[in-house]
């Protein structure tokens, strides 16, 4: 049975290895502020952080993060880079329906995490994975570079 | 239309301490609510019952709760899903009312369609960009109506008139003594007062919420991961199911390996129905595996051989033949033949998928002789319907808990999802979320109907149209979803925005063929106009073409008696600075569209410029918007509609078409069903009119303004004239 550490504390699972973390996370432990867009690392709406890293959730087996440290957009506010994007969201109204935006909110923390001064073509490396069908780039953007700015 | 919508009926009552007003949206057509139908479960309880057993009038469709502490509940039937309205529909009823918009809760109407009928759309409907359009007047009017009664009530345990009070953020004030008492304090003596027949609204120059860029009230919860969709449903020994549904409209379930999918550690149980299965496990990881072990094979039957070419071969052949006729000025046919010259085109859009991010889903609890639904849609009331039938449930007997819409774009206007997951739940045991993988999600869409236009029109000898022929056909989607609305054979969403073609011709035509296939159709963001601004916004860009004249030139000219489009075109074309040349760019051919429109009560202007490469690639670099939507309730809400609607709208024109062959959608994921990326969306500038007539709707017209301006576009750039939808249809290459 993987034990998967998430946000902090330790989760025994009862599910195949070979289960996507994804729907350990939603079914089994019970965070579902991680979203299922397309189950095939197509929309970036799963993506969670593993040992810092944005991982698409949706096609990453359990055995392959079980001991690693995973973070998902519940916990992202203690994180202060993570806590910035979130103002920033706020700050410009960034969000409309908001299904995809605990997965932009969760790449652009590692953006940022990264690169705290990323240029245009980092965002848009970052951030082209992850698609929003309400169609917010242009804040997404400017958000990113806000949370950016209030980086010292 | 809106004028016709009055308060006409508020009653107050006491609710267990606390004001509750009750007050009306009349219907337009709906069915007024019976006096002493059995009231809904309604979230209001109690009250209600007292409510509806009053012995008079029409019952109450919307309530406002004010309860002892000041905080006031909205319970109303319009949901949320990314276009505003849980922050627009408190603003108006806060700024009458005189609270903190902060101290606004917004809850969700329970399902009822005779009680929560939406005015315009006659049902309990979130669609058609109406929110606004609907609430405008009573809203204001029952907040208005619910502060002079607490100022009522305060001005008489004070003994003085109330007329030397004022309210303001919840509070009350008696001016000459300084006295003052909180909302919260007086709901209980205003819910013994009789409501005025009569409330003055605020005149727009006296607006302190309205009108000004407020944040929205859901973006909180939304940054964390805290709000919950449909999907995040979870309840106490749920099974969570994939299902397959036959991949051909009519065919059947011919095998599917129960063993296999049962041997799937964490699957629980395997239900077949007639035309689709589905695999119950402890999470979606063990169900979708169960699933494809299960793998399950299917009888195709009639529709096997349905092709895309099939389909629009039917569509052409049926629009040979005369259609229903829409509108009739003067003698088009007539005037076209004697004109000096001649310009006719066919133009095709096609199928398209809302792909809403989050894949349909429903949770159903069938048991105990109750249903509950977990859902999030647009239309509770229907969604309730097809559970009371299916089940043979009354309707009182079946709930909905409708949550917030991860996107809907008139997705979530159909219940076919409900229905399958409802059909499943019959044999279930316990409770069960069926999610539709996104592959499912795709190809079990009611798609947006591919439209076959046949457009023609006569120029004089200086090249000014004297007539103007449109012949639509496609499939009726108001035929299915509102039959009554369909009259003569005309369906006034197929037609809109053609019928209504602005420009100044003496002689016009428009007919509509209604024309059906197997394939499901259904609302999409923007529908009729979607298509039928991109047709007329082509086609005139055709005529200013070959007129040899400036697109924008020839539309103003023929515009010249509608000022609320001139404005709104000429707004664009000065921002986008439509009289200077575009910058050239390296190895691309450049170009700038205009399109115009008038849609959902509003009007818009956009100009689009572009770039297309050598090997025919298409760039949108800048989208300007004039828009006059009048009076304005949140203008952040709008510019983000019209970001989002642009973004939507140009994403299907670029990339997306549904295809079918061997009688199955061959589209399957977002690999393959592109979706615009944050790299890929232009600049988008909004410019607003400032108005203070009734407002337009905002959801939808920046969906179907940028077709055409994009389309209009890669003709300047290119000389290259798009009649087929999507752009990617055809070659570019230099």
């Amino acid at each position: 049975m993987p034990a998967l550490t998430v946000n902090g504390k330790s989760h025994s699972v009862d599910v195949a290895p070979d289960t996507p973390l994804l729907w350990a996370l939603r079914d089994v432990i019970g965070l579902t502020g991680t979203k299922f867009g397309c189950g095939v690392a197509a929309c970036g709406a799963c993506t969670v952080h593993v040992d810092g890293q944005p991982t698409r959730s949706c096609v990453t087996p359990v055995q392959a993060v079980a001991g690693k440290k995973i973070v998902t957009i519940e916990a992202i506010e203690q994180d202060p880079v993570g806590r910035r994007v979130q103002a920033a969201w706020r700050d410009l109204d960034v969000v409309q329906c908001g299904y995809c935006q605990s997965g932009q909110i969760m790449a652009a923390t590692a953006l940022l995490t990264a690169k705290p001064r990323p240029s245009d073509a980092d965002l848009d490396a970052a951030m082209t994975g992850n698609i929003c069908r309400c169609g917010t780039y242009g804040r997404i953007r400017a958000a990113i570079k806000r949370a950016a700015e209030k980086t010292t | 239309m809106n004028e016709q919508l009055t308060a006409s009926r508020r009653k107050f009552l006491q609710a267990g301490g606390g004001l509750l007003l009750g007050f009306t949206l009349p219907g337009f057509g709906a069915e007024t609510p019976k006096r002493n139908e059995k009231p809904p479960e309604a979230a209001v309880g109690h009250a209600t019952r007292n409510m509806t057993q009053e012995s008079s009038g029409l019952a109450p469709n919307a309530f406002i709760r004010i309860d002892r502490a000041g905080e006031v509940t909205l319970i109303i039937h319009k949901v949320e899903m990314g276009q505003g309205t849980f922050t627009s529909l408190p603003m108006l009823l806060a700024e009458e009312l005189e609270v903190d918009l902060a101290k606004v809760k917004l809850e969700q109407a329970p399902a009822d369609n005779k009680r929560y009928g939406d005015p315009l759309l006659g049902g309990q409907v979130t669609g058609g960009s109406t929110s606004i359009r609907a609430t405008w007047k009573p809203l204001r009017q029952a907040g208005a109506t619910a502060r002079t009664m607490l100022v009522t009530a305060a001005a008489q345990q004070w003994k003085v008139d109330p007329s030397t009070c004022v309210a303001r953020n919840g509070v009350i004030t008696h001016q000459a003594s300084g006295r003052a008492l909180n909302y919260g304090d007086v709901v209980d003596a205003a819910a013994k007062l009789p409501a005025p027949k009569e409330v003055a609204l605020k005149q727009p120059k006296d607006f302190k919420l309205i009108g000004k860029p407020l944040k929205r009230l859901d973006s909180a919860d939304k940054v964390n991961g805290r709000t919950v969709f449909g999907i995040d449903v979870r309840l106490p020994n749920m099974s969570v199911a994939s299902v397959a549904i036959s991949p051909v409209p009519g065919g059947k379930l011919q095998s599917a390996d129960d063993k296999k999918a049962l041997a799937v550690k964490g699957v629980r149980q395997v239900i077949k129905l007639d035309h689709a299965v589905a695999v119950l496990a402890d999470h979606m990881g063990a169900a979708k595996q169960g699933l494809a072990a299960a793998a399950p094979t299917w009888n195709d039957g009639s529709n096997a051989t349905m092709t895309t070419q099939s389909l629009v071969a039917g569509l052409r052949t049926a629009s040979d033949k005369q259609g229903a006729v829409a509108r009739n000025d003067g003698k088009a046919l007539d005037a076209i033949a004697r004109a000096p010259r001649k310009i006719e085109a066919v133009y095709e859009m096609p199928y398209l998928a809302h792909a809403t991010m989050e894949p349909m889903n429903c949770t159903v609890d069938l048991r105990g002789g109750m249903c509950e639904l977990w859902v999030g849609t647009q239309v509770p009331a229907l969604a309730q319907g097809i559970a009371a039938k299916l089940t043979g449930l009354p309707l009182d007997k079946v709930r909905v808990h409708n949550h917030y819409l991860g996107g809907g774009f008139g997705r979530r206007l159909e219940v076919d999802f409900v229905g399958l997951a409802v059909e499943f739940a019959k044999q279930a045991r316990g409770p069960v979320k069926f999610i539709y993988s996104r592959e499912e999600d795709i190809q079990h869409d009611m798609y947006r109907p591919y439209y076959l236009d046949r457009i023609s029109a006569g120029l004089d000898e200086k090249s000014n149209p004297v007539a103007w022929f449109h012949r639509i056909t496609g499939s009726s989607i108001m035929a299915r979803f509102a039959p009554a609305a369909v009259q003569n054979g005309i369906d006034g969403d197929a037609i809109e925005g053609a019928k209504d073609q602005p420009y100044a011709i003496p002689n016009v035509r428009v007919e509509y063929v209604r024309h059906e296939s197997p394939v499901a159709t259904a609302f999409w963001r923007g529908v009729g106009a979607t298509h039928n601004i991109w047709v007329v916004e082509s086609f005139i860009d055709e005529l200013a073409a070959a007129a040899k004249q400036d697109p924008l030139a020839y539309r103003q000219r023929l515009l010249q008696n509608t000022p609320r489009m001139r404005t709104v075109l000429d707004l664009a074309a000065e921002k986008a600075g439509w009289s200077r040349p575009l910058r050239a760019m390296e190895g691309k051919r450049v170009g700038r569209g205009i399109s115009v429109q008038f849609a959902f009560g509003s009007y818009m202007s956009q100009v689009a410029e572009v770039s297309v490469g050598p090997d025919g690639e298409v760039r949108v670099h800048r989208v300007v918007c004039a828009l006059d939507c009048g009076q304005v309730v949140n203008p952040d809400t709008v510019v983000a509609q019209i970001e989002s609607g642009v973004n939507f709208g140009l994403t299907a024109a670029l990339w997306n078409e549904i295809t079918f062959d061997k009688g199955r959608v061959q589209q399957n994921n977002f690999t393959d069903y592109r979706m615009m990326r944050i790299n890929e969306a232009p600049v988008i500038e909004v410019h607003i009119v400032k108005s203070s007539d009734a407002p337009g709707g905002i959801g939808e017209p920046g969906t179907s303004a940028i077709a055409p301006a994009l389309t209009n576009a890669i003709f300047a750039a290119t000389g290259k004239r798009l009649r087929k939808l999507p752009v990617t249809a055809t070659s570019l290459k230099a």
